[in-house]
C-alpha cells in the first residue's frame, strides 16, 4: 500500500506540469464556459419561452453531457492512457522505474490509478462547473429561473456512470499504450473503437454492450430513454468487468515487458 | 576469502535464440571498484541490467549481498544504486525535480535532492530543464540519481561516456572517494582499458558474453605484458648486444628494438648498457598493449 501511495504521489509530482494533468481541469472549464456563454447570449431569446426549469437544466447540462458524452470522454480517455505511459517511453524511463525498490504492480497499479483519478476530476468538475455556471447564470440573467430545481443528485448519477463505462476503454488504451510508445497505434485503434462505438450504440444495437467503446454513448441513451431510474446498467457492468480483465492483463504484459 | 557483493553462478541469458551471457560467473568483493571490461555489445549491459533484475534470471545463479535476486528482489534494490545506459532523465522536469521525483519514490527527504547537486556540481542548473541539460551534464544527473539513497552498491554503465576529459577526471575521481572513504562497493562498466585502469582495484573482461578475465588489476597487468621499445642507432648490432647480454628481443623493426617489459630498474640498466657501448639510445618507452591485444591474448590463453 505505502508502495502504491508513493508511486502515484510519484505520477502526480512528473506530471504536473504536463497537458495529460491540465486537460483534467482545463477541458471542463473550456467546455462549460462555452455553453455558459451560448446560453448567456442567447438568454434574450431563450427567457421568452419560460421554459421550466427542469427542462432548462436539461437543456443546459445535455450541452456538456452530448459532446462529453458521445466524443470527448472517449478520445480523452485515449489522451490520458496515451500519457501516463508516453512519459516513461519518451524518457526511456522504464527501466528506472522497474529497477525502483518497489513492487511492480504497484508502480503499474498507480500509473492506472492516476489516469483513473484524472478521468473523475475532470468528470467531478463537469458537475460542479456545470452546476454553478448554472446559479452564476440565473443570478446574471432574470429570465433564467434555474434556482428552482437542484440538479446535483441527477447530473452526480450521470457523471458517475459515464465515469464507470469510460473504464472499460481505459483499460483497454493503457494496454496499447504500453505496449506501443507512438500515437498513432493506440489513437488509431481507439478512433476506430470510438466510431463502432457511436454507431452500435445509436442504433441500438443488441450486443453493443460488448464493445467498451460504446459504453459511454450507451449511458447517455439510456439516460434519455426508457430507464433513467437504473443505476447499474448492463453497460456499466461490462465496462467494469472489461476494466478489470485488462487491467490485470496489463499488469502481466508489464511484467513481461522486455528491458532489453 | 572477503564477502562477496555481486556473486552469479553459471548465468546465461538468451535475446531469442542468440546467447548473450554465456555461463557468467561474476565475483564482486565488498569495498571493491569492479571494472566490468568488453568492447560494445560483449554483455556489459544486459549483465547490469540481470543484476536489477529488470531482466529474468534463472533461479540461484544471481546472489546480492549474499542473497538470491529473485527472491530478495525489493530488499536488493534497497541496498543499490545503478546509472544503465543512457540516463534515465524526465526532461520536462528540472534537475532538482528530477531528483525530487526520485526522494519520493524511495521516502527519502528531499533535501537530500541539494546535497547530490552539489555533489555532482549541478547546483547552478537545479532549476533548469534537464531535457535542456548537456549529455555531461544529463550524465551528472543521472550518477546523483544512483547515489540518492546513499547505496551500498553502485552499479554504473559506462559514466563518463559523454564527459569532457574535466568531467571525466571529477567522476573517477567521486568513484574512488566513494570506494575508499565511504566503503560503497562499485561495478563501473566501459569499452575502454585505460579508463578502467585508473580506478578499478578488480577487473572482469567480457566478450560475447563470456567472462575472459577475472581478477585484480595487478594480475590483469602481469596478463597485459608490457613491452618497452627502444629507439637506437645501428639498430642490428644492438639487438644482437642485447642478446648476448642475456635480454629477450622480441621484434626487430626499421628504427626500433622491442622487448619485454620487467621492470623500471631494468630498463635503465638496458639503457646505461647501450650508452656505455657506443650506441644512441633516441627513444625508450613502455608500451602497454591495448584491450584489442589484450583481449586476442586473453582468448589464446583460454
Amino acid at each position: 500500500m505505502h508502495a502504491l501511495l508513493i508511486s502515484l504521489k510519484s505520477e502526480f509530482y512528473k506530471s504536473r506540469k504536463t497537458l495529460a494533468f491540465w486537460a483534467a481541469i482545463l477541458l471542463p472549464l473550456l467546455i462549460c464556459s462555452l455553453i455558459a456563454f451560448g446560453f448567456f447570449s442567447q438568454s434574450a431569446r431563450m427567457s421568452k419561452v419560460h421554459y421550466p426549469a427542469e427542462a432548462l437544466w436539461m437543456m443546459y447540462s445535455g450541452s456538456a453531457l452530448s459532446v462529453m458524452g458521445m466524443l470527448i470522454l472517449p478520445f480523452y480517455v485515449i489522451f490520458m492512457a496515451f500519457s501516463v505511459n508516453n512519459i516513461e517511453h519518451k524518457n526511456d524511463t522504464w527501466k528506472t522505474l522497474f529497477a525502483q525498490p518497489l513492487n511492480k504492480f504497484s508502480i503499474y497499479a498507480a500509473k492506472y490509478l492516476y489516469a483513473v483519478l484524472l478521468i473523475f476530476i475532470c468528470l467531478s468538475l463537469f458537475v460542479l462547473l456545470t452546476y454553478l455556471s448554472g446559479n452564476l447564470l440565473h443570478l446574471l440573467v432574470k429570465g433564467y429561473n434555474f434556482n428552482e430545481v437542484n440538479p446535483l443528485g441527477l447530473l452526480s448519477k450521470v457523471y458517475l456512470k459515464l465515469f464507470l463505462s469510460s473504464l472499460g476503454i481505459l483499460s483497454l488504451q493503457f494496454i496499447a499504450s504500453l505496449i506501443w510508445s507512438d500515437f498513432l497505434k493506440p489513437m488509431g485503434i481507439g478512433f476506430i473503437g470510438i466510431i463502432a462505438g457511436i454507431i452500435t450504440a445509436t442504433k441500438g444495437w443488441e450486443y453493443a454492450y460488448l464493445i467498451p467503446y460504446s459504453h459511454p454513448a450507451m449511458v447517455l441513451t439510456a439516460t434519455k430513454g426508457k430507464e433513467p431510474q437504473v443505476f447499474f446498467t448492463q453497460e456499466i457492468y461490462s465496462s467494469l468487468v472489461y476494466a478489470a480483465i485488462f487491467f490485470i492483463l496489463g499488469y502481466f504484459i508489464v511484467a513481461r515487458k522486455s528491458m532489453k | 576469502m572477503s564477502e562477496l557483493v555481486i556473486e552469479t553462478r553459471g548465468l546465461n541469458h538468451y535475446f531469442g535464440q542468440q546467447k548473450v551471457v554465456d555461463n557468467l560467473s561474476l565475483k564482486v568483493q565488498k569495498g571493491s571498484i569492479y571494472g566490468f571490461l568488453g568492447p560494445n555489445g560483449a554483455g556489459k549491459t544486459t549483465s547490469i541490467k540481470i543484476l536489477l533484475n529488470l531482466l529474468k534470471s534463472q533461479k540461484d545463479t544471481v546472489y546480492l549481498f549474499g542473497k538470491e535476486i529473485n527472491s530478495n528482489r525489493i530488499k536488493s534494490l534497497k541496498r543499490l544504486g545503478a546509472l544503465v545506459e543512457q540516463p534515465a532523465i524526465y526532461a520536462h522536469l528540472s534537475g532538482k525535480e528530477n531528483l525530487i521525483n526520485r526522494c519520493i519514490l524511495l521516502s527519502i527527504n528531499k533535501r537530500k535532492a541539494d546535497e547530490m547537486l552539489a555533489l555532482v556540481g549541478l547546483t547552478e542548473a537545479a532549476d533548469k530543464k534537464a531535457g535542456k541539460y548537456s549529455l555531461g551534464m544529463k550524465q551528472r544527473l543521472g550518477i546523483s540519481l544512483a547515489l540518492l539513497s546513499d547505496p551500498e552498491l553502485l552499479l554504473l554503465d559506462e559514466p563518463t561516456n559523454g564527459l569532457d576529459p574535466n568531467g571525466i577526471i571529477e567522476i573517477r575521481n567521486l568513484m574512488i572517494e566513494l570506494a575508499s572513504k565511504h566503503g560503497k562497493t562499485i561495478l563501473v562498466s566501459s569499452h575502454l582499458l585505460s579508463e578502467i585502469e585508473r580506478i578499478a582495484t578488480h577487473v572482469g573482461i567480457i566478450n560475447k558474453g563470456k567472462l575472459l578475465f577475472q581478477g585484480t588489476i595487478t594480475e590483469l597487468h602481469d596478463l597485459s605484458k608490457p613491452t618497452i621499445e627502444i629507439e637506437v642507432s645501428d639498430i642490428d648490432r644492438a639487438s644482437e648486444f642485447l642478446k648476448s647480454n642475456g635480454f629477450e628481443v622480441n621484434t626487430i623493426e626499421e628504427k626500433k628494438i622491442s622487448l619485454m617489459y620487467k621492470s623500471a630498474e631494468e630498463s635503465g640498466k638496458i639503457n646505461t648498457l647501450l650508452v656505455q657501448n657506443g650506441f644512441t639510445v633516441s627513444s625508450i618507452y613502455q608500451v602497454r598493449k591495448d584491450l584489442e591485444h589484450l583481449f586476442l591474448d586473453i582468448t589464446k590463453n583460454n
